[in-house]
């Protein structure tokens, strides 16, 4: 992946040295963007899978998506993940375990909500027993619509996380 | 209809005294009393006519007009005979009804599950708690006077750290569309095709 440097405002001195180097095999940039292009390029995902919008997710790390190219593998533990994919209904017996499990997660941790239950219940809304969106129990950053959303939705979804971290990330978080 | 079918209702017809019993469909169903069920299941599933050894399900029905208002309906499989039976139980909703999981260990999660829906109670069940509701469900959600969005709703609370059950309160009420089925159109439609004709 590119480093992006189009974002973040380089001083001219940044400018001299970056010329100076490139010859030689260097490649100059701020610590800023270093980090966020790491960040961006290593978002191991949570499966948590909850129904059908799992085998869409499963999808995405087949061959025919491979969603590692852009350096995503998913991880069984919530302490090795940095994205958690909501990839179905949120129950209200569920929800619990899945606020443990962002809890679990280490800084910075992003969510990506996949498909209509996740996002605001979808099918489910006037459900008894389904949560009315999973943004009521974890922070969502990107919402991908669909019933269930096509790997190439949930795909599109996470290169517009990439998109977002590298819009506002920076060291802090 | 089968030979099969024929025997094991003769032979249940003669040993259970069954209230109702029916072959329609090649599907034998009874109704029987609440104080036979544990006779009755003992005898369908050693009898040699018989030999339901396999249960495949317990539903609970609630009819909230009748004046009992639940109805249990039990399914048996024979691998022998190759056929199924029903077999049907009128209760009311402060009635008991006998546990069968001293003669079917499988029947224990489905009875669980027609406790949790609907609120009946079986008796010597040894581990008679919810199944699939969440922990701390109040009411019996398939109950025909559940309303349809519960009573609680949940959210994760920032400050108490925990999350927390309030009263639904529903940003959109439920609406209901006419249409019936994608294929045969929605009732305005079908009038105007009508009065058209």
């Amino acid at each position: 992946m590119a480093i992006n440097t189009d974002i973040q405002e380089t001083s001219p001195e940044l400018e001299r040295l970056k010329e100076l180097y490139a010859d030689k095999g260097f490649v100059v940039t701020s610590i800023n963007n270093l980090i966020n292009w790491a960040r961006t390029g290593s978002l191991h995902w949570m499966t948590f899978g909850l129904a059908c919008c799992a085998v869409e997710m499963m999808h995405v790390g087949t061959p025919r998506y491979d969603v590692e190219r852009f350096g995503a593998a998913p991880r069984a533990s919530p302490r090795h993940a940095d994205v958690l994919i909501v990839a179905g209904t949120l129950t209200n017996k569920m929800a619990s375990a899945l606020r443990k499990a962002y809890d679990q997660m280490p800084e910075p941790r992003y969510v990506i909500s996949m498909g209509s239950c996740a996002n605001g219940g979808g099918y489910y809304h006037y459900s008894y027993s389904v949560v009315r969106g999973c943004d009521r129990i974890i922070p969502v950053d990107v919402y991908v619509p669909g019933c269930p959303p096509t790997a190439e939705g949930l795909l599109y979804g996470l290169l517009q996380l990439q998109k977002k971290i590298r819009r506002e990330g920076n060291i802090k978080r | 209809m089968s030979k099969s079918i024929e025997v094991a209702k003769e032979a249940i017809k003669k040993k259970c005294n069954p209230i109702e019993i029916s072959d329609d469909f090649n599907q034998l169903q009874i109704s029987i009393s609440t104080n036979q069920i544990l006779d009755v299941v003992d005898f369908i599933k050693n009898d040699e006519a018989c030999e339901f050894r396999q249960i495949t399900d317990i539903a609970g029905v609630d009819f909230p007009d009748r004046q009992k208002r639940f109805e249990v309906i039990y399914h048996f499989l024979s691998f022998k005979h190759n056929s199924r039976l029903r077999i049907k139980i009128i209760i009311g909703e402060d009635e008991i009804i006998p546990s069968i999981t001293s003669i079917f260990p499988a029947a224990n999660w489905f009875e669980r599950e027609a406790f949790d829906m609907y609120g009946i109670q079986f008796k010597d069940h040894p581990d008679l708690r919810r199944i699939l509701t969440d922990y701390g469900f109040e009411g019996y959600p398939l109950r025909k006077d559940f309303p349809l969005s519960g009573n609680v709703e949940i959210r994760y609370d920032e400050i108490d750290k925990k999350i927390i059950h309030e009263p639904v309160n529903l940003q959109q009420d439920f609406r209901s569309f006419d249409i019936q089925s994608p294929w045969e159109r929605t009732n305005y439609l079908k009038e105007e095709k009508k009065n058209n004709e």
